[in-house]
């Protein structure tokens, strides 16, 4: 018997540009004292390319909320190598640091770009660096940019160069369409993964970025599915009765958590993934769901109602000895794992608002983060600085994103429809 | 009014697209069901059955619960037993649909929906309803009744549907 591979259909299934609901970003809360950069144009030397590398960079590290960027009106020159500044100017405008650069063609649709992170207040030149690309990976060699200059001022890794996944839904004339969309960390160069009348649910990303599982109802019961990003081919999971939800995988790449109800209620199982195999970890009548992983691979994180109210708890895969985690609040829930180990974001209610709150698995200590009431979906950022979620905006659901201090945030709504279920990727490359 | 078909996906038409087929086999996929591929339409809804309809079918089919609670009301129970007489005198295949409010997690809400559709089938069964008949589905928060964030719109989307 040889492996199936189901494809498109009404589910239109593509790898395709879809404008339907880019996402527009807007930063409503920076922090307190910002560092001052300056990206100057980078020089194209007569090269046609669509995208503006030096506004996308400026973009990103202002989306991180540490930066503040000098605007190009107030600039008084447009240098693009290190030797043409004049640090006095700069310094003037406040900058700490500027960012210089140039493209060259090198022949065979490729372009390269060396460009230079400037200490204005040293006067000196922080580093030198060349990436090289064709036309279609400007806006990559821009995060790339982004990320070496984030890491160099700040000391944690960028994360600009990621992507993220999340399920939009639109209505009209009483039907649904709902959409699994891929998208850079930037909401920029939306690709339509999956496309169905039926919902589509709960995505989570592959250890090594290039597949998604998610849950899918196309065949009229809910389903879990694998995805391949780049060739589009899909397996099929899982096809129990009842609930097939909350796919997880593993740090390894090789199992994946899920729950099934056809138990009765709702279980949490690990399936192998070469084997095939299923094994039931939990045996409860309450309500178990929603596990994500511990980076160990030998723990996971549950949501389950066996005392009373929604709760976190801790499962050793081995053992199956469980361990409640959370006590505070009556709600407390959808634990998604910060990449030190030790922060969880949940959703949390108090006094009936859903909000996103950070929980130091160490400490104990609770902090709520969002003043959004409707929170759902948390996932955090895989450098750990933001984690996004969603929220509703008047009756529109909406990305927004937090540091996991409080001390930035940004929305991301959709141009047209609701937006849900961002699972932000893991590191690319 | 009732339809034994109610997918919604009476158009889906997959595809399928045999990878690897040449060696021997290197992945057993478990439990792909070609079920799950339908190449046409069923044609049912075009059937007109209103004149099998009996009482039952003039009684409530939608039935609402507490917030986060999956206890069947008071007043669900006359229709109900409604239904539950006619599947009696007359067996046929219903689904059930459960469904939540927004508030809450997704996969949460999605279990939330699943059990209150269970304490009507449980309901159905105690009456002499083969559970067999009958097949229960969650949809948690994604399918609204009612739009709107608010304890009106809520209350009307936390329910069961007997299809």
């Amino acid at each position: 018997m040889c492996m199936a591979f189901l494809l498109v259909g009404p589910l239109f299934l593509a790898l395709s540009s879809s404008a339907w609901s880019e996402l527009v970003i807007r930063v409503t809360q920076g922090n307190d004292q910002p560092t001052i950069i300056a990206v100057a144009p980078i020089a194209l030397n007569g090269i046609q390319i669509k995208e503006d590398i030096g506004s996308i960079v400026e973009a990103d590290l202002k989306r991180s909320g540490l930066f503040s960027a000098i605007p190009r009106r107030d600039m008084l020159a447009f240098p693009s190598v290190a030797s043409d500044v004049y640090y006095r100017d700069w310094r003037m405008l406040g900058t700490e640091y500027l960012v210089v650069g140039a493209m060259i063609p090198i022949g065979e649709g490729r372009y390269q770009l060396d460009f230079s992170l400037l200490n204005v207040t040293a006067k000196k030149t922080e580093f030198n660096h060349r990436v090289s690309g064709t036309k279609s990976q400007m806006r990559d060699l821009a995060h790339l940019i982004s990320d070496k200059i984030y890491q160099e001022i700040t000391g944690i890794r960028g994360a600009f160069s990621t992507r993220l996944a999340y399920v939009t839904a639109n209505r009209k004339n009483g039907k649904y369409i709902y959409r699994l969309n891929v998208s850079d960390a930037d909401g920029a160069r939306e690709k339509l993964m999956l496309e169905s009348p039926e919902p589509i649910m709960s995505p989570s990303w592959a250890p090594n970025g290039k597949e998604l599982a998610y849950v899918s109802f196309e065949t009229g019961r809910p389903a879990i599915f694998r995805q391949n990003l780049v060739t589009a081919t899909r397996q099929q999971l899982t096809n129990f009765t009842g609930l097939n939800g909350a796919p997880s995988w593993s740090p390894d790449g090789k199992k994946m958590a899920l729950v099934l109800s056809k138990d009765g209620n709702p279980e949490i199982y690990m399936l192998d993934l070469a084997s095939k195999k299923f094994t039931r970890l939990t045996r409860h009548f309450a309500i178990d769901t929603e596990p994500t992983w511990m980076p160990d691979g030998k723990h996971l994180l549950f949501t389950s109602d066996r005392g009373g109210t929604p709760q976190i708890y801790k499962l050793n895969i081995t053992s199956k000895a469980t361990e409640r985690l959370t006590f505070r609040g009556n709600y407390n829930a959808r634990a998604s794992l910060a990449p030190d180990g030790r922060t969880l974001a949940l959703i949390h209610r108090s006094s009936d608002t859903f909000h996103v709150a950070s929980f130091d698995l160490v400490t104990g200590r609770m902090i709520e983060l969002t003043q959004t009431r409707l929170d759902e979906s948390p996932t955090v950022a895989p450098n750990g600085a933001m984690l996004m979620y969603a929220t509703k905006q008047g009756d529109r659901g909406v990305l927004a994103a937090v540091s996991l201090d409080a001390g930035v945030r940004y929305v991301l709504p959709a141009k047209s429809g609701d937006v849900r279920e961002p699972a932000w990727s893991p590191f690319l490359r | 009014m009732i339809h034994s078909n109610k997918f919604g996906f009476t158009a889906v038409v997959l595809s399928m697209i045999l990878a690897g087929c040449s060696s021997a086999p290197t992945d057993e996929s478990t439990d792909i069901e070609d079920t799950a591929v339908q190449t046409g339409q069923v044609g049912t809804s075009a059937i007109d059955d209103s004149a099998m309809m009996d009482a039952a079918s003039a009684a409530d089919t939608v039935f609402y619960f507490d917030y986060d609670k999956a206890l069947l009301k008071p007043e669900s129970r006359a229709a109900l037993l409604e239904h539950a007489a006619a599947l009696n005198s007359n067996p046929r295949s219903v689904r059930l649909e459960g469904h939540a409010d927004e508030r809450g997690t997704r996969e949460y809400n999605m279990a939330l929906g699943e059990r209150r559709a269970n304490a009507v089938k449980e309901f159905m069964v105690l009456q002499g309803v083969s559970a067999g008949l009958i097949e229960v589905i969650s949809y948690g928060e994604e399918r609204a009744a009612s739009y709107g964030s608010n304890d009106s719109a809520w209350s009307m989307n936390r329910r069961v549907e007997l299809k």
